[in-house]
């Protein structure tokens, strides 16, 4: 039986093996001294890092990353509290319909969701933009903040915003004092969920990206197709700090506000 | 403070109808009850005061004012809600001073009006507290300061003591009803205990299936239930169909088997004419006696006990008459009756009531 255990144990530690060290060698070639991106290291240094600032391309990709990214949490969260406050709060004639369509894009392969899209617009005769860009990464954040919203908004008590009315709010008001400030965690979450999401897509951004505008992540498929240069490991560095430290954080401050509502 | 009337109200969900036409006059500073079982539409006539329900038929009317376009937060009411339904992300204090910040209260006066309302509810020290941090019975306390501070016009309680523990509910059962005498505003209170709305009513509405049964005080609806549904709903009742023989100004003489003739005053016999008619017979004042006890002015028949449920201060029997079960519930003293045991069961005529049959 012991033995069987500490089988396991080893058999864990090896998947977990596999899964992170290629992520822990990109960590760590990044600060790789040596003008080749890989092993043997030759000593300690943020060359590469300073190479990178250095770079227009890769920080007009990162601004353009970040530009999306936000724009994209900003709208998807907006719409999506909207459609979970109508499909949780109000009865909406073949709401279930349109919670599997809102939840649709996730079960669809991205492959084909990116290509209709662009099929679509092809049939409309609009040209790609980055507000197709920004209209695609939208499409596939939503489901995630409606799931994480809808979930909260359910366990919110209907009686908690009945008796904000009865004492003298009007529905807007109920809304902004009690709604919102109980639903503020999974807001938040939703919110980070599609700024990683988009931050990190490559597969429709490829099909949906104007010409001349490139995120990170196409970036660095650009810059791998010349060459392995040792700064797409500070790029993937920086990549990894942003999309696994965001939510992260996210997290712990969800947690602290959800501590002090005391829900 | 205000009356509050409903004229001819229906409400009908889809093909359901919740609440059949009900007329009702809740007199101003009254302590009234809505008393059933769940599903009879007490709850749906609570929330159509509220603003929380539309009527499809019919009027609302607070201080004689129509309000069946006015929204819920512009009826100045405060509602007790049966989960109390605090503001979990706000402290006490600012749960209490919700409702003052949309009132013309100056800034400078919530404080102070805070504080009255918590020392009202036997709670001046927790306005810093956050609502988690109390007891079920504290939080419900706070839901009534919160309710109450407002000075409304109408003070609704959904089923305000169901969520407490029995021995919680008792002390705030008399808690709420002092709170009410004191402020003196008019308050419906909806819930599906008897002895809740016996204890605490000035009027009891007895509702089922959607439809008003009796309005009266506790002891009319109690010692006079106007159906069999009320006589059974609130405490156990004997009902023995027979016939009424004759009736003057006194008495209304009844029939009915095993006990033969019960003359029933007439005052609580008010609908019962010659003929066909049910005698309602409280369990409590069916007495179980030893066999050749002192039965002056009791009605009696001989009993076998069948089941003896005990109950600590009081015990309730279901025995058998000729071919009928009656229940019993009576005072122990001494020993309650064994099983089995053949007893003398009586009652006096005048605690009787009578319905048509």
């Amino acid at each position: 039986m012991r033995w069987g255990w500490h089988l396991i144990r080893l058999w864990s530690l090896l998947v977990y093996g596999f899964m992170f060290l290629p992520v822990a060698v990109v960590v760590l070639l990044s600060f790789n001294a040596s003008q080749f991106g890989s092993f043997p290291m030759t000593g300690f240094s943020f060359r590469w890092f300073v190479e990178l600032w250095n770079n227009d391309a890769i920080m007009r990709a990162f601004r353009t990353s970040i530009v999306l990214g936000l724009m994209t949490a900003l709208i998807s969260t907006t719409l999506g509290v909207l459609a979970s406050l109508a499909l949780v709060r109000y009865k909406v004639p073949g709401a279930n319909m349109i919670s599997t369509l809102l939840i649709a894009p996730i079960l669809v392969p991205e492959v084909v969701l990116a290509v209709a899209l662009l099929l679509f617009l092809n049939f409309l005769g609009l040209h790609k933009s980055f507000a197709l860009l920004l209209f695609g990464h939208v499409i596939f954040t939503l489901p995630f903040v409606i799931l994480v919203v809808q979930a909260r908004l359910v366990s919110i008590r209907r009686d908690v915003e009945e008796a904000a009315m009865s004492l003298g709010a009007s529905p807007v008001q109920t809304f902004f004092q009690i709604t919102l400030p109980l639903m503020m965690p999974a807001v938040l979450a939703g919110a980070l969920f599609a700024f990683t999401i988009s931050f990190d897509d490559i597969t429709g951004t490829l099909f949906w990206k104007p010409g001349g505008v490139e995120t990170v992540p196409t970036q660095i498929f650009a810059m791998l197709r010349n060459s392995i240069s040792p700064e797409i490991n500070a790029l993937g560095t920086v990549m990894i700090v942003m999309t696994v430290g965001l939510p992260l954080i996210g997290a712990a401050i969800a947690r602290q506000l959800a501590r002090k509502s005391g829900t | 403070m205000s009356t509050v009337t409903l004229d001819n109200i229906v409400k009908r969900f889809g093909t359901f109808t919740a609440v059949h036409p009900t007329n009702l006059e809740i007199p101003e500073g009254t302590f009234l009850t809505l008393l059933g079982p769940s599903g009879c539409g007490k709850t749906t006539n609570l929330r159509m005061i509220a603003g929380l329900l539309d009527p499809t038929e019919g009027e609302i009317r607070i201080g004689g004012k129509s309000v069946n376009n006015v929204p819920i937060h512009k009826r100045n009411l405060g509602i007790v809600f049966q989960n109390y339904a605090l503001f979990p992300h706000k402290s006490v204090a600012d749960n209490v001073a919700f409702g003052l910040k949309y009132r013309d209260v100056p800034a400078s006066e919530i404080p102070g009006r805070v504080q009255k309302a918590l020392d009202l509810v036997q709670l001046p020290d927790v306005g810093g507290r956050y609502p988690k941090a109390l007891s079920g019975g504290q939080q419900q306390r706070i839901a009534l300061a919160r309710a109450i501070v407002i000075e409304p016009d109408v003070l609704l309680l959904d089923e305000p003591l169901s969520a407490l523990d029995a021995n919680l509910r008792e002390d705030m059962r008399v808690e709420l009803k002092r709170i009410q005498d004191q402020i003196g505003v008019t308050t419906v209170f909806v819930t599906h205990d008897q002895s809740e709305a016996l204890a605490m009513s000035d009027q009891i509405v007895v509702m089922s299936a959607g439809r008003v049964e009796q309005v009266g005080t506790p002891e009319e609806v109690y010692n006079r239930p106007a159906s069999e549904f009320v006589a059974n709903f609130l405490g156990a009742s004997n009902i023995i169909e027979g016939k009424c023989t004759g009736k003057d100004a006194e008495t209304a003489a009844l029939d009915v088997p095993v006990f033969g003739h019960v003359p029933v005053p007439a005052d609580k016999a008010p609908q019962v004419s010659e003929g066909a008619a049910k005698l309602v017979l409280r369990a409590e004042k069916l007495q179980l006696m030893p066999q050749g006890a002192d039965t002056t002015g009791m009605v009696t028949s001989e009993a076998v006990v069948e089941t003896v449920d005990y109950q600590g201060q009081t015990v309730r029997y279901f025995i058998r008459a000729g071919d009928r079960q009656f229940q019993a519930i009576n005072m122990i003293d001494g020993h309650p009756f064994a099983e089995g045991t053949t007893v003398t069961a009586g009652f006096r005529p005048i605690d009787c009531a009578a319905l048509p049959g």
